[in-house]
Parts: structure tokens; sequence; C-alpha cells
């Protein structure tokens, strides 16, 4: 789960990180009088959960309450990348001298968390990464141990910062540590960090993400959640506890299993066909989750037909057949379904379905195949 | 031989008296694994099974009683990384956690921990290890897979019972398969079960069921082209995965364009590794 640029800032604020001064606005006005409050120039700055606001326009500074409220009224206006802007947030404008970049994360191939610094911070640092790796070092941290000090200090050494702000620096990062651990996040970036002509060290701009697998020991987090970049359809398959993705084909998938669910549409590529989407139905799958999973796929104007292929394991594949009966009876779809189960109570399984007036399949190339034909014809 | 278990594997299972515990204790005892004891604390001192397996409050308790060596760890997401701490401060040589949805900082914790004190661990959110004829440890369904001389390895669940289902209608049977789990940070990893099916005498081939995400299938094709001796055939799901989505498993996201499809079919192509098109074909390039 992705965290805005207040909210992840606000969090550094709590763990003694200095950021700017500033508030998020939901309106025009409201930005006004957080410029008002605020006094001299501040930059108005669209929260959306995608990454290259400034080139899209979405950040601007402003000289006074009256260009904060014109260019705020401009920014909640527009779509970043197909994003509406719903807030913005207004921070007092900082005179910068340099941009550093630094984040804490996970790097899965070395299963610990890497402290990733550069002197050449700002919104060109993947391009820096790219064409100057020498310019970004990396330190991993022991997660039994935790961030150390003399690491903090190894990494500042390391990327050159003035020596005046040694001290600052191991805070800010042993901030950011706290913060990283305190919230499960898979990345808690501050990109720039900036020093100030008034020589301060301050997080300009902030991104989080948080490991989904550990909301569940942060209710507060979850309930931060930003729906608007999930299509409907994944915010509906969440409530049920299913995997989906939309795609843009035309075949409707409901698999068991991720792997399998993947493959599935490999096949159906491979066979000539365009998956409408992914679907992991997950392990066990009852009956009424089997439901809503059909409805969600049917829910799809583009489907024009749709592959269930189910290896049953823990899934009793006669629980399935039942999901998909009672959903076939409340949606009655009009486009063809091709089936194939195997595995556990497979037999039952198929024997309730004998007289749904589904395509049966046997092998997984023969399922994709008569999905592909079905689509084909239904065009 | 097979790698890792076989008749001579004492396992204890954690969670033994959950509903998915329960379940698939009785699917392992079917099948003729040596189940030794449970583990549920508050209810040490009870049998399962119809008393024929005694579950113990505490996994050292077990150990003691039974000299298990090898647990299975079927508790709920939150506490499964306790579970496998305790499992290796009890001396346990031998982890597999069934379990999904463990959290990546937890499993970076344990990881480290485990590594530490030399505790194999297979997992998380795995279907387990099958070596047909001999044990079953885990959920992979006993009926799918026959023995035989080929070492199967995945990252995946649902697919790996489609591969070996494949293999028992081409008659083709299996030393032990291996599901290492799609979780960004877990145990056991690709290049360990290739080496250790390289020393084994029973596994003639392998198989290597891989998927988008990470890079354990470009380091398993660098030791495949340097060390292994034995034919490698190999899959690899969600090629038409779109980049940056997550397809629910944890490890199978693109991470900054590294990871995708394409690059770790190339990898293993390079490394003389046959790479199937679809799951049905790979049984047929061996």
């Amino acid at each position: 789960m992705k965290l805005h640029e207040y909210q992840s800032k606000t969090i550094f604020s709590k763990y003694g990180i200095p950021i700017p001064k500033g508030r998020v606005a939901a309106t025009a006005h409201e930005a006004r009088q957080v410029a008002e409050e605020l006094g001299g120039r501040v930059v108005i700055k669209s929260q959306v959960l995608v990454g290259g606001r400034g080139k899209a326009g979405g950040v601007k500074l402003a000289k006074d309450p009256a260009e904060a409220e014109q260019l705020a009224t401009q920014i909640l206006g527009m779509e970043i990348k197909g994003l509406p802007v719903r807030k913005v947030l207004v921070d007092e404008a900082s005179a910068i001298e340099q941009e550093i970049y630094f984040a804490i994360t996970n790097d899965r191939a070395a299963k610990k968390p890497v402290m990733i610094a550069s002197a050449a911070g700002g919104i060109d640092i993947e391009e820096v990464a790219a064409k100057t790796p020498e310019k970004i070092v990396k330190m991993h941290i022991d997660p039994l141990l935790g961030l150390r000090e003399y690491q903090a200090r190894d990494v500042a050494v390391a990327i050159d910062l003035p020596r005046d702000y040694m001290k600052d620096f191991v805070k800010i990062a042993m901030g950011l540590w706290e913060v990283y651990k305190a919230t499960d996040a898979t990345l808690a970036e501050i990109n720039p960090l900036v020093i100030t002509k008034d020589k301060k060290l301050v997080a300009l701009d902030g991104k989080m993400m948080i490991d989904d697998s550990a909301l569940f020991r942060h209710p507060d987090l979850n309930e931060m959640r930003d729906t608007d970049e999930d299509a409907p359809a994944e915010i509906e398959a969440r409530k049920y506890g299913l995997s989906f993705i939309k795609l843009d084909g035309n075949i409707g998938c409901m698999v068991n299993g991720a792997g399998l669910a993947m493959t599935s549409m490999d096949v159906i590529k491979l066979f000539g066909g365009e998956p409408a989407n992914f679907l992991d139905v997950g392990g066990g799958a009852p009956a009424d989750k089997v439901a809503a999973a059909m409805r969600i796929i049917l829910s799809d104007p583009n489907v024009k037909a749709v592959l269930f292929n189910i290896f049953g394991g823990i899934t009793r594949c006669d629980e399935v057949a039942r999901g998909i009966l009672t959903a076939m009876e409340e949606v009655k779809p009009k486009v063809p379904m091709v089936v194939r189960l195997v595995g556990t109570n497979a037999e039952e399984g198929r024997r309730l379905l004998q007289n749904a007036n589904m395509i049966t399949a046997e092998t997984l190339a023969d399922a994709a195949r008569k999905s592909v034909a079905a689509a084909k014809q239904g065009k | 031989m097979s790698i890792l278990v076989d008749k001579n594997t004492r396992l204890l299972v954690q969670g033994i008296t959950g509903n998915e515990g329960l379940f698939h204790t009785t699917q392992m005892v079917a099948y003729g694994t040596n189940v030794v004891g449970g583990i549920t604390p508050g209810k040490g001192g009870e049998w399962v099974l119809d008393g024929k397996i005694p579950v113990f409050d505490s996994v050292k308790t077990a150990r003691n009683a039974t000299d298990a060596n090898a647990t299975i760890i079927f508790v709920p997401a939150r506490f499964a990384p306790d579970a496998m701490f305790e499992a290796a401060d009890a001396g346990i040589p031998l982890i597999i956690c069934i379990t999904e949805g463990v959290a990546v900082q937890d499993m970076m914790r344990v990881r480290n921990y485990l590594d530490q004190k030399k505790v194999r661990l297979i997992g998380p959110n795995c279907p387990g290890l099958l070596t047909p004829g001999e044990a079953k440890v885990g959920i992979i369904p006993g009926d799918i897979a026959i023995p035989g001389n080929v070492g199967v390895v995945s990252r995946s669940g649902t697919l790996t019972y489609e591969v070996l289902y494949a293999m028992k209608l081409l008659n083709m049977g299996a030393s032990t398969c291996v599901g290492i789990g799609g979780d960004p940070v877990n145990g056991t990893n690709f290049l360990d079960v290739l080496e250790m099916f390289e020393h084994d005498p029973k596994t003639e081939k392998v198989i290597m069921i891989g998927e988008i995400g990470g890079n354990e299938e470009e380091k398993a094709a660098e030791y495949i082209a340097s060390k292994m001796t034995k034919p490698v055939a190999a899959f690899i799901a969600g090629q038409t995965a779109p980049p940056g989505k997550r397809m629910g498993h944890a490890g199978a996201i693109i991470e900054g364009g590294a990871g995708t499809a394409a690059d770790k079919v190339k990898a293993l192509e390079a490394a003389g590794v046959k790479v199937a098109k679809h799951p049905e074909e790979i049984p047929t390039l061996l």
C-alpha cells in the first residue's frame, strides 16, 4: 500500500525528522487559508500516488495567498497519469542549497533492509542511478541488530555530506529507520532531503510503501489507504479476499493459485488470445467467494468468454462448481464458458456442471484453445 | 535416497489442532508420513487422530519426547514468525512453513536468525515437500505424483501440481518435489535445491518452475551453466504479466524492470536449459 506525501511526512515528523511547515488542503479556499497562516512563499503540491508530479505540472510555487488559491484551483482540477488530484499539500517554500536522496527499503536478494543515499538527489535520481551508479551509496542493515549510528555516519561520509550536518543526518537516519520498522514499510524514502540556505536539513518530500501482509498490526495505516488508483472491480475483489487485476483482453480467467493464474494467462496468449484479468481465488475457495469472483469477471463488458482453471488441492472442485452454479443463476451470463477441473473432488464437480451448458476441457492447453475460439466467435 | 524428506523423517506439526493443521496431518499420515507429534500451546496432553498423535505445548517438549527431526508450520501468518523462531531454538534442523502472508520484515528477521543457527527453512507460502512413495510434508495432493528420478523445484503451488500431474500422465515419476514458495524473502532457494539434486544419486533430471520477480532464476542459471551435470527443463510463469502489478504472490512483482519472464528465459536458455512454452510441455522436454 502506498502512502501520500503528506501522510508520509506526518509520520516522519513524529519520529523527529524535520519537515517543512504546511498542511494538506482539499479546496482552493483552504489552500489560501494555509498560505495565509504560513505567510511568504508557498509550494502547492498535488497529492497523487504516482511519480513525476512536478514534471506533469502538479507542483507550483506561489508568491502570496491569492496566487496560492489560484494555483490550487488549477491543480485540484488536474488529472495526473489518469489519477484525479483530490488534495494539495501547501508547504512553506524552502531555499535549497543541495538535494540529497535518502531511503530505507528491502533488499530481497540480500534478505536484509538496505539504506540508500546519494548526494545527487532530486527528481532525476532514477537517471542518476542508471547512468552514474557510483553516485549511489548502499549499506545493508542487520534486521536483528537494527541500524547502528556508525553506519549512518559512514553513509554521510560516503556521500560527502558537509561535516557540519553529520549529527543532524545521523538523527534523521535513525528516525527513518524507526519509521521503517514501526510501520512495516517496504519503502521509506526522503527525496529530496535538502540542505537549506539557512543551514538546515529538511525532508522536503517523502514517499512510503507499507507491506500489505503487515497491515493487521497497523489499523491506523490501513485507514489511510487511497483507492483512487484501483479499478472499482479491484476494490470489490479486495472485499472478498480475491486477488484480482484488470487487464485489457477479452477472456476472463478464474484460477486457483497465483502461479497457475499467471500461467493460464500466458497459455491463453500463446494460443492467440488476450486475458481480460488476473484472478486468483485462493486456496480452499468456498462457493460464495467463487460466485463473487464470477460476478467481478462478468462485470467487465469486454469479456467475450470465461476460462475456469481449477487444480484442486486444498480447493475442492465440487465447492467451486457450486459457486459457479450460484453465480450463473444470479448473473445469467451470455458469454461462453470453458471449464477445466482437476484434482480433489473433480468428478463430483464435473457432474454438478453437466447441465450448466459449459464447454469442458481436459488439459490447460485444451482449455486455453477452446476459450480463445469461443471469444473469437463471440465478437 | 531423495532430498530433504524420506521414510526416516520424524515430523512435528505446529498448529496441529487448527482446521488446516488437522486436515493436512490426516492426509500426511494417510500417505505414510511419520508424524510423531504436534504442537498447540495450551493443548499439551491431548491426542489427535483417534489417539495416535500426541499434542505438546511447545516445540521443545515435543522434540524431547519424540526426537523429531523436522517440523511443519500451519499457524496463521501473525504467529508464524514466532513458530519459526521457536522451532529453531528447540534445535529442529528442518522447518517447513506453509503459512501464506507472513510480513516481509518478520521474514527478514527470521531468515537472518535461522542462518546463524544453520537451520534449513522451506517456505513460507509454499506447498511443502513430497518424496513420492515415502513422505509427504505439506499440502501437495499425494495421488498426483509417482516415484521416479526427476527432481522438481518450484516457486508456485498449484502450478507445481499441474506439472506433477502432466508428468504422471506420461508415466514420469519424481524423486522429490520441493515447493520453495513465492515470497520475496524466504528460506531455501532454487540454487540450494539444484545443488541438492545434483548430489542426489536418485535424481537424474530436474524440472524447475519459476516465475517473474527477483533474480533467483538468474542465479540458478549461473549454477546450472557452471556446475550442473544433470539435464534441466524449466517453465517461467508470468510472461504476460504487466510490469509493476502485483500478481497475488508477493514475489511475483517486477521491480524496476528487472526479473521479467523474458530475462529469466534468456538466462536459462543460455545455460542450456530447455524452457517450455506451457506447463504441460515441460515433461516432454526431458
